[in-house]
């Protein structure tokens, strides 16, 4: 298929058309750039929907349970869901169909299982570009399971509207070593497998640590401290940041402030007086569709939150700055270090930092001074 | 470019026999595949759909309870339908020796009897995938 | 002088290195009396019966089922004429699984891997000209192993003959489905509830019917190593026992028609020693953890069937020989009832001559080699007494890591035993593709010509589709409608109560219901199993 037929095929709504297009933009193909100019004015629509979680807490049979419900509300559903690759061959097994026979012969859903390749924030580096590829295609909901490590997933929050936190019973110790991770990410919680003991117990515990998180300005300030300790951690979130206006008003993208700054703004308790939203936590079976719909429900309300209160927007804008910022960054790095590596000066500087001549700082800004710039 | 070989491991129709299935799916993923995984059960619109939705380059069927030759042709027809005939289909499990040119005359590319060699089962997926 | 040795490692199928040689240190702690005990003698290692085959020959139980049901009564019947003294019935996929053969998900599959049973119409055909009372029937079905036994129990009641002179034996072992033969259609807590009603009707109404053969033959030829196979074979039999007890049964009630199946695979003594070790485990379990008092609730007692992931489609021959010493550990192992493969196995459904030779073999081995007339003659050999044991220590050690996963069927849903099996499976195919692990005719003295050999094999006739479901539909236009209907709405509505669902069951096979209708009833009102892992 060319690239002028796919795209032809594309917007005339061919699943295999948009199935390629995932592919060229995953392998990074040379076609990739073309297609994804072509399919951006049509991004923006569709709200997409984040789904992370610990390994075993039953996110796939839930995201196969969400999108029958989404079915059932006529909206047309796409599924995402990221599995880890091997670190050692390369490959990969994808397994989230097995758990998703419900709805995948539906024709009102489409599902696309990626690898990891690498990545180790919960999704691939092109799960972006897939879910703007979905989007543009014009499916009304994206579900985006991430590969569910436990840990450090926070880009699923840059990447949709509405992130859920699925866990599971009995998991009091683990929530308190996480909590770090996971409380600051979900729009929701959803405590899944409720049919098991400590179902209740557990959906106390994280309102209690939601409720903690959310006592005013005392809790974001702690957090604002820990953000200002941990720079790098700052930055990382700070690129999750959905709705950081003051940032680009600022024209600072790196303030330190701008993690606790994106996490109450979420929330909305950053402006005192604004509507805010506090994250619900309810209980879920997925195995058998219990608490599924009220789930949904949430969902779809915590969507017309954000576009009521403008935050939709405001995502849109800073989710704009942080792909500008993002590509940027990248390939400025790149020219600079092209650049540096054909003069030979990446080799020489390497060599002197190495044997203590010359200190890394000093090496990076002589770089800099050097091939920053025409 | 990062390219990767995707392939579909599947099981068609009431066989419930996956030892085969999983051990090649193992094998495809420890040679740097990314192998999607459907499960056992799965009628032949279904795997087409998955193929199709995953765009993968290799469907590998296995198949030990005897209705290959129902189930197979009608798997290769529905890819057909739906444009995705550049998709290398590949045929595994107990295959008799008499009923491997019906399945090379329905399109299937190679058939792997029992005690195939996982090994070669890669090379030739390998070799054909990327030929097209 | 140099003790140079032919290899590094010496392991077999099951990839446990063995020693050179050895000796009473590897035995040390055995108490014979504790340990072994006379045969017939509690903790049963040594048999279940004090004469074992000096007093009776095992069962030679071949299975058989293709086709529809004229020909499988065909083979039958041959098979009598043959001296076989069990029945052994295989269905095909679509029985397996509850649907009827006019199903959808049926086409292809009718009477392809055994014999398709729709209604009473195809038992009556089955078990025409065989008289219930003068043969045991062994039934391969799991999920709907009730239906089937209410059809047999239709039949005897035609001939005329008391379901107390009924013998035989279900498979009805749904566990090992959901952990390695995923033939499954509902969730665990229906099934072992249809499993718990077959268990106590039969308890009651026909005693000499095994309830549950207990089987690791599936587990085992999924990729299991002989110490997986014994472990979570016996972990299910233990959770049987507990759900039975659960649900209100005294475990002596019980326990004497719980009977095994295992397979026999190519590593002659530890095949050996896998019996043994579960016949003291088991016998040790049921006295000591159950409190069961009588000593036909601590035998275990098994059918056997020799290995088919051993045989190979290449020189295929070479399979009556691996079959022979398979069926000879399993005779050694002191097993109640043995199938043998037939060597055209590894590529179709067997010819009548393969089976005839497998039925052969173990005749031979009762009538010539002398094995059958000396019980347990390896115990006290210190090779077969340490595996023993070591098998045993396997099988203790997972039992506790099963446990502490809260279960067998908690372990089920973390994927427990499906992981370790695939583990172990894709180990294995490794270790032949390096050669680590050779078997003649594939990775070791192959033959490229011979391979190439046009087999002989036996083939179903598309027409047989056609033919049985014609019968079936027939069978729904002509049979009393409105009988039919309240039989199935009488068991939809027993299986929303805590009834023993058993005499329903009945009476929609006795009014015609097919096994698709009846199996539906369930599906609608429990919903269908889904495996969820992938590994």
């Amino acid at each position: 298929m060319d690239l002028t037929t796919l795209l032809q095929r594309f917007q005339q709504g061919d699943r295999r058309a948009l199935a390629r297009a995932i592919t060229w933009v995953e392998n990074g193909t040379p076609e990739a750039g073309e297609l994804i100019r072509s399919t951006y004015p049509s991004t923006g629509r569709a709200h997409v929907v984040g789904i992370t979680g610990p390994p075993g807490a039953g996110k796939s049979t839930l995201v196969d349970r969400l999108a029958s419900r989404y079915r059932e509300l006529g909206q047309s559903v796409a599924i995402v869901a990221v599995d880890p690759t091997s670190p050692f061959s390369g490959g990969a097994i994808l397994g989230d169909r097995i758990r998703m026979q419900r709805t995948l012969n539906d024709p009102g859903v489409f599902m696309r299982s990626l690898a990891s390749r690498g990545h180790l924030g919960g999704i691939s580096i092109a799960t972006g570009d897939v879910v703007g590829l979905l989007d543009a295609f014009g499916f009304d909901v994206i579900l985006v399971e991430t590969v569910g490590a436990g840990q450090s997933e926070v880009e699923i929050m840059e990447l949709a509207h509405t992130t859920t936190v699925v866990l599971i019973p009995g998991m009091g110790d683990d929530i308190q070593a996480i909590k770090a991770g996971i409380l600051e990410i979900g729009d929701l919680f959803a405590v899944n497998k409720a049919d098991r003991d400590g179902a209740d117990r557990s959906v106390m515990e994280i309102e209690m640590m939601l409720d903690l998180g959310h006592m005013g300005e005392a809790g974001i300030n702690r957090w604002d401290g820990e953000a200002q300790a941990n720079s790098g951690a700052a930055r990382r979130l700070d690129r999750t940041g959905h709705h950081g206006t003051a940032d680009l008003a600022s024209g600072n993208p790196y303030t330190s402030s701008a993690s606790a700054r994106h996490a109450a703004d979420r929330h909305g308790t950053a402006n005192p007086g604004d509507i805010s939203w506090r994250p619900p936590v309810l209980k879920t079976t997925a195995k058998d569709g219990q608490g599924v719909d009220a789930l949904v429900d949430r969902m779809i309300e915590h969507l017309n939150f954000l576009k009521e209160t403008g935050r939709w927007e405001q995502f849109k804008r800073h989710d704009a700055a942080a792909k500008l910022r993002e590509l940027i960054t990248l390939r400025a790095a790149r020219t600079v270090m092209d650049r540096a590596t054909a003069a030979g000066d990446l080799d020489r500087l390497t060599a002197s930092v190495a044997d203590r001549t010359v200190d890394p700082y000093t090496a990076a800004e002589e770089v800099l001074s050097r091939h920053l710039g025409t | 470019m990062n390219r990767k070989l995707r392939v579909l491991v599947a099981k068609l129709g009431l066989d419930a026999h996956d030892r085969g299935a999983k051990v090649v799916a193992r094998a495809y993923r420890d040679a740097g595949f990314e192998v999607i995984y459907t499960g056992i059960y799965q009628r032949p619109e279904a795997v087409a759909e998955a193929a199709i939705q995953e765009d993968v380059d290799v469907v590998a069927i296995s198949s030990l309870a005897g209705a290959h030759l129902t189930l197979i042709p009608q798997l290769i027809h529905l890819l057909k339908d739906q444009g995705a005939d550049d998709m290398l289909v590949l045929a595994g499990g107990v295959i008799p020796e008499e009923d491997i040119s019906a399945l090379l005359a329905e399109g299937v590319a190679g058939v792997f009897g029992p005690g195939s060699d996982l090994d070669e089962i890669i090379r030739f997926t390998r070799e054909h995938a990327a030929a097209k | 002088m140099s003790h140079q040795e032919r290899k590094e490692r010496f392991a077999g199928v099951s990839d446990r290195e063995v020693k050179r040689a050895y000796t009473p240190d590897d035995v040390a702690g055995l108490e014979y009396a504790r340990d072994l005990g006379d045969p017939g003698e509690y903790p049963y290692t040594r048999g279940v019966h004090p004469t074992m085959y000096r007093g009776k020959l095992w069962t030679m139980r071949q299975f058989a089922g293709f086709g529809t049901a004229e020909e499988t009564n065909a083979r039958f019947k041959y098979l009598l004429a043959q001296g076989q003294t069990g029945l052994s019935t295989a269905f095909d996929m679509p029985t397996l699984l509850g649907y009827d053969s006019d199903h959808a998900y049926a086409n292809g599959e009718v009477g392809k891997l055994g014999v398709a049973i729709d209604s009473l119409r195809d038992f009556e055909i089955l078990f025409d000209g065989i008289p219930l009372d003068q043969v045991s029937t062994s039934m391969t079905i799991n999920p709907p192993a009730s239906i089937m036994l209410c059809m047999y129990l239709a039949v005897a009641d035609q001939q005329g003959v008391g379901w107390d002179k009924v013998s035989g034996t279900i498979q009805n072992d749904i566990l090992k489905d959901y952990i390695a033969q995923k033939t499954y259609i509902y969730p665990p807590e229906p099934s072992l509830r249809l499993i718990t009603d077959i268990i106590s009707f039969t308890a009651k109404h026909v005693p000499k019917w095994n309830t549950i053969s207990i089987s690791g033959y599936h587990i085992r030829e999924a990729g299991a190593t002989a110490a997986q196979e014994l472990a979570f074979t016996l972990a299910d039999g233990m959770q049987y026992v507990q759900a039975a007890i659960a649900a209100g049964m005294d475990v002596d009630e019980f326990a004497p028609r719980l009977s095994f199946f295992f397979d026999v695979h190519n590593d002659f003594f530890e095949e050996i020693a896998k019996f043994r070790a579960a016949r003291r485990i088991w016998a040790r379990v049921m006295r000591e953890k159950f409190g069961a008092k009588n000593p036909r609730s601590w035998m275990l007692r098994t059918h056997a069937q020799t290995a088919g992931v051993s045989l190979t489609a290449q020189q295929r021959e070479n399979n009556i020989i691996r079959v022979a010493m398979q069926a000879l550990a399993a005779v050694l192992g002191g097993t109640q009832s043995l199938h043998t493969n037939s060597y055209d196995e590894a590529l179709a459904l067997p010819t009548e001559d393969a089976v005839r030779i497998a039925l052969r073999t173990q005749q031979v081995i009762a009538e010539e080699t002398g094995v059958a007339s000396v019980v347990d003659p390896l115990a006290g050999s210190y090779y077969v007494e340490h595996l023993t044991n070591r098998l045993e220590e396997e099988a203790l050690a997972y039992f506790d890591r099963i446990e502490a996963q809260g279960g067998v069927v908690k372990a089920i849903e973390k994927n427990f035993f499906q992981r370790e099996i695939a583990d172990s499976a894709y180990r294995f195919q490794r270790r032949m593709m390096n050669g680590d692990y050779r078997v003649v005719g594939v990775n070791a003295y192959a033959d490229g010509a011979e391979a190439k050999k046009e087999a002989q094999i036996l083939r179903i006739d598309p027409a047989v589709q056609r033919r049985q479901i014609e019968r079936t539909q027939q069978v729904r236009a002509t049979r009393d409608q409105a009988k039919a209907a309240s039989a199935l709405a009488e068991l939809r509505r027993a299986s929303q109560t805590s009834e023993n669902l058993m005499p329903y069951i009945l009476a929609c096979v006795k009014a015609y219901c097919t096994e698709g209708e009846i199996c539906n009833v369930w599906r609608d009102l429990w919903g269908e199993y889904r495996e969820e892992s992938v590994y």
